[in-house]
């Protein structure tokens, strides 16, 4: 099992929430994040003061899939975020020991989806 | 006595109201950080219940009362002693005297209020409430007295201040740098570092609040429902519309973008331009103070604050002081008796004198409202401590000084 945490543009959350529902991944998890890259964020000016390094909003998305959806996942993320600009965002990937569901105790990858 | 007159002013007073809670209030609480807004929503509330009991008490009768000298009004109408159903014709020939006494009621609650901009986000709440009531008595009270009490020194020189720029705008303003300068900087903020407001939206939401009761400010002022209020009101409009207009522009002009704070800005520093001025120059001549305020308010907050880089948290100096202090000066330059027949022409249309009269009354004003202050300030500092802890300043003043928070992250 792998968990997956997508950080992507806000504006592109539809289309890969789209792009997943076709390789059939429906589970998520959606927060809204502060966050910066190499750019190092955008400049906020109020009555004429900068305010530098101020950070990018994003969306956070974590989905924790089984060894053979992962790929599939990691594609339809791209597929769905890639705009091929500055600031899409990055993938990362984890492994992932154990999931347990709370209403039935059912453990594993029975308990993924 | 006149019912419209009465109908006109007592429905100012409640606009003026609105100016403080919640115009004020929110333009103030949208600018600071969430851990702060319900601190300046508590200072801006319990300002207007504690300086209208102020006012009722002793304030009305030591700024209008039977004159001292010149220096202070008596306390004759204590508790509104002899204050009622029938005129003062001093004051206003067509209303009931307590007609006029709850109107100038808001502008007492206002300015103190106003002041809460400069020391946001670090003052103790028991020295704030110490140090406004103090204020409002040592400082509102004897120069409102001066300005606009009669037998008041300066009003006797004929000193022209239709609704409050000196006496609302330049007092609050330079008593909001003399505070900021005291009470030091916000932690954090040492590097030239600025706090991003919270909430824009609210801060919006106040300056349009501001621009709505605005008008029972300076319309209601002149105390009848007449043609002056109706010249008042459309030089209001005027001026605050350009001011609007033109610092979004000077932000456009010196490289960045239009913002909505700018407009908002503008808007209220137009306002206070205009404050003194309304009744006694033209819509036309209201453009031109309306475009030169924003340049000089822009100027005071974008440049002059980081080059002498003290904290007036939220330019209360900047657009309250020099927006005040520009308007009564435009006043001596820009009046018109054709205007108002109990004014008098200004440095524009022939009259000089005028214009040295304005300068005095900028000059008296500035030089009391910061003696004083600096007075009132080492007193309550003495006694009480005006600024809060370190520590409770990091946590925020909702928490450690209301034990109250503005908003929850989790239902």
């Amino acid at each position: 099992m792998k968990y997956i945490v997508a950080i992507i543009q806000p504006h592109k959350l539809d289309e890969v929430m789209k792009t997943l529902e076709e390789v059939e991944v429906n589970l998520m998890t959606v927060s809204h994040v502060l966050g910066r890259g190499r750019q190092k964020g955008v400049t906020e000016v109020y009555r004429g003061a900068k305010e530098a390094g101020s950070l990018l909003k994003k969306i956070k998305l974590e989905i924790a899939v089984n060894e053979d959806f992962v790929e599939p996942t990691i594609q339809a993320i791209i597929k769905g975020a890639r705009t091929g600009d500055i600031g899409d965002g990055k993938i990362f990937v984890m492994d992932l020991p154990d999931v347990i569901r709370i209403r039935t105790g059912e453990k594993g990858g029975k308990a993924i989806g | 006595m006149n019912t419209g007159d009465t109908a006109w002013v007592l429905t100012s007073s409640a606009l003026v109201l609105l100016m403080t809670m919640p115009g004020l209030a929110f333009f103030y609480g949208g600018l600071v950080r969430r851990k702060n807004v319900l601190s300046i929503l508590m200072q801006c509330f319990i300002i207007l219940a504690m300086i209208s009991l102020q006012w009722m008490l002793w304030g009305y009768s030591l700024t209008f009362g039977p004159d001292i000298k010149g220096i202070i009004g008596n306390l004759d109408w204590f508790a509104l002693k002899g204050v009622g159903g029938a005129p003062n014709a001093d004051y206003a020939a067509t209303i009931p005297h307590s007609a006029f006494m709850i109107f100038q009621c808001m502008f007492a609650v206002i300015t103190p209020a106003l002041m809460v901009g400069a020391y946001a986000e670090r003052m103790k709440f028991s020295a704030f409430l110490v140090f406004t009531i103090l204020w409002a008595t040592f400082v509102y009270d004897p120069l409102g007295h001066w300005v606009w009490g009669t037998g008041g020194w300066l009003k006797n020189l004929g000193a022209l201040d239709f609704a409050g720029g000196i006496v609302v705008h330049t007092s609050s303003g330079v008593s909001a740098l003399v505070l900021a300068i005291m009470l030091g900087k916000r932690v954090g903020t040492e590097n030239g570092i600025t706090y991003k407001p919270h909430n824009m939206p609210f801060a919006v939401l106040g300056a349009g609040l501001l621009w709505f009761g605005w008008f029972g400010f300076n319309a209601g002022s002149a105390l009848a429902a007449n043609e002056l209020a109706t010249n008042a009101f459309i030089a209001t409009n005027t001026a605050t519309a350009a001011a609007a207009f033109t610092w979004p522009m000077i932000e456009w002009i010196v490289g960045g973008r239009p913002t909505a704070l700018g407009c908002a800005t503008g808007a209220v520093a137009g306002l206070v331009a205009i404050t003194p001025a309304c009744g006694f120059v033209t819509p036309v001549n209201a453009l031109f103070i309306g475009i030169l305020v924003s340049v000089f308010c822009y100027i005071a907050c974008a440049k002059i604050k980081a080059i002498f880089k003290y904290d007036d948290s939220l330019d209360v100096f900047g657009v309250h002081g020099v927006g005040g202090i520009w308007g009564t000066l435009a006043t001596g330059l820009f009046a018109e008796k054709v205007v108002n027949e109990a004014g008098a022409d200004g440095l524009f249309f022939g009259n000089a004198h005028q214009f040295m009269i304005q300068c005095l009354l900028v000059v008296a004003a500035v030089i009391f409202a910061v003696v004083m202050t600096v007075i009132i300030f080492k007193l309550v500092d003495a006694v009480i401590g005006m600024r809060v802890e370190k520590k409770s300043e990091l946590v925020g003043l909702d928490l450690t000084q209301h034990s109250e928070s503005g908003y929850t992250l989790i239902e």
